[in-house]
């Protein structure tokens, strides 16, 4: 795939640690990442909300959105599309790969 | 042929800055004003009373609306601009300094004003209120180590300062003329744990009694209650309500009743007037009855579906209220309107510092506090929606995942 000699891939996590119901916020880089899991497929997102500060991963996951704990705000956590009011600014997702039980995520190489 | 009216938007507080985004988002592309009281473009209050209070934040970081952004959405933003008058056969609005405005149509958001402690020497008094930055500002410079603050009231507002100016170093009373705190929007349980929490910061709670006059005695004012008891005030922060800014519709023949009547959609009875937030009183598809509310998320959901309906797509709320609180670090979150409930089931641990409470009304879910338990409160909300019946046992049972409830 086109851009991924730029990735540099970060084990963040074990497979059985993503949920569901469950997400899981990790720090990588410092920067804060959620993991989501939908209709099996794990996905990757900024784990800070764009309206305000909040761990998203503290919200509440439904289908394919989390909802913001704070003010309520939705993303899809497969394209980071913010769905509603009070976001109006995407969050970027980061591209996952699974090898066995380990789950790493590509971010922009340094 | 004159140039088209515009919309106006009257009032720069957050249902108007949803309202004029949203008409934007939805297409309206005729000319638009926003009118505002305040010096500042439109910025959320809820920071006032806590993080910028504290000084955590700047006043700055509460603007939802900057001129930049104003100037690329195309409004023409009028600040410092109070509205006195309308007059809906010509499509004025009258100003205070004396000119007109004319609209197409108009969305009212004047939002509310605080309600005054009239007594007898509040004039000398020094009293401060919290509703603008302004406000939060003042007491904050006048918040410090060992300043004597009386509060007045002990709801929301009341309680959040009490909280911040407390941890500023004042020594802090708090008043409050019902018998328990945050009488109108949490049980008598989460009042409790609150009262618990207050005074084991160290301030003291005075309940059931009012202010009736304020002396001023060699420097410091002397809080004279009701009871005769006095406290001695450097500072005293009023948190007594708000009054809703409808002067000018009613005086326009539009029906006010504690708010300007708006139906779910934000319509006035006039075709060309929509109003949203803290001004109205609509009437609420999940309550089942008209209510005016105070809250951060009316003020932006109503102001959106307001805006939807005057461009043309009918957009009707409905949402359950929900509001949330922050004192000593505690987040409080009130979903549904406290009020007729027949039974309460306790979930989690007060002792533990996380805990909700979940009201029943005739067997259906009402209404919830929740303590540090902010996902209670996203499931509680699509329960509540979804009319999904909740067996109550395990609702109160911690390992039953709240989530499984949704399966009914």
């Amino acid at each position: 795939m086109a851009g991924d000699d730029a990735l540099e891939w970060h084990k963040v996590a074990n497979k059985a640690e993503i949920l569901n119901d469950e997400p899981l916020g990790v720090e990588v880089e410092e920067q804060f990442i959620g993991l989501y899991l939908v209709d099996g497929e794990i996905y990757a997102m900024d784990n800070v909300c764009s309206h305000e500060f909040a761990i998203l991963t503290d919200g509440f996951m439904e289908d394919e959105c989390i909802e913001c704990p704070i003010h309520q705000a939705l993303f899809d956590v497969r394209t980071g599309k913010a769905r509603s009011a009070p976001a109006e600014v995407d969050l970027k997702t980061y591209p996952v790969r699974v090898e066995g039980e380990d789950v790493f995520v590509g971010l922009p190489a340094k | 042929m004159g140039a088209t009216a515009p919309v106006v938007v009257a009032g720069a507080g957050q249902a108007g800055s949803w309202a004029v985004k949203t008409l934007r988002d939805e297409g309206y592309g005729g000319p638009l004003v926003l009118v505002g009281e305040e010096q500042h473009p439109p910025y959320e209050r809820p920071p006032l009373s806590k993080q910028v209070l504290l000084g955590d934040d700047p006043p700055e970081s509460t603007i939802l609306l900057d001129h930049d952004m104003l100037g690329e959405l195309d409004v023409e933003f009028r600040a410092r601009t109070r509205i006195t008058a309308l007059d809906r056969e010509r499509r004025i609005l009258g100003l205070e300094d004396g000119s007109t405005l004319a609209y197409d149509r108009l969305m009212i958001t004047t939002g509310a004003r605080v309600r005054r402690l009239e007594l007898p020497g509040a004039a000398e008094a020094p009293i401060m209120y919290l509703r603008t930055i302004e406000d939060s500002l003042a007491i904050a410079r006048k918040a410090a180590k060992g300043v004597r603050c009386v509060v007045i009231g002990g709801g929301l507002i009341g309680l959040e300062a009490a909280a911040a100016v407390s941890e500023l170093g004042c020594r802090v009373a708090v008043v409050e003329a019902g018998e328990r705190l945050m009488a109108r929007v949490v049980g008598p349980r989460t009042s409790a744990y609150f009262a618990d929490l207050h005074r084991t910061r160290g301030i003291e709670l005075v309940l059931g009694d009012s202010p009736v006059r304020l002396e001023q005695a060699g420097g410091s004012t002397r809080v004279i209650l009701a009871s005769g008891a006095g406290l001695d005030a450097d500072l005293i922060v009023v948190g007594i309500g708000v009054v809703p800014n409808a002067e000018f519709a009613a005086d326009a023949g539009l029906k006010v009743d504690n708010g300007l009547w708006v139906d779910e959609c934000g319509r006035t009875e006039d075709p060309r007037i929509f109003a949203a937030g803290d001004v109205t009183a609509h009437h609420n598809p999940v309550l089942g009855r008209r209510v005016r509310l105070e809250t951060w998320q009316n003020a932006q959901n109503q102001a959106i579906a307001a805006a939807r309906t005057l461009a043309g797509s009918e957009h009707a709320l409905s949402d359950i209220p929900w509001g949330w609180s922050n004192q000593f670090k505690v987040n409080l979150q009130i979903l549904g309107v406290a009020g007729h409930w027949d039974d309460a089931v306790l979930r989690g641990d007060p002792q533990g510092g996380s805990f909700s409470l979940f009201y029943f009304d005739q067997g259906a879910m009402c209404g919830v506090d929740a303590i540090n338990a902010p996902r209670d409160i996203a499931v509680a909300r699509r329960l509540m929606s979804r009319n999904i019946p909740v067996d109550r046992t395990r609702l109160g049972d911690r390992a039953v995942p709240l989530k499984d409830l949704l399966k009914g």
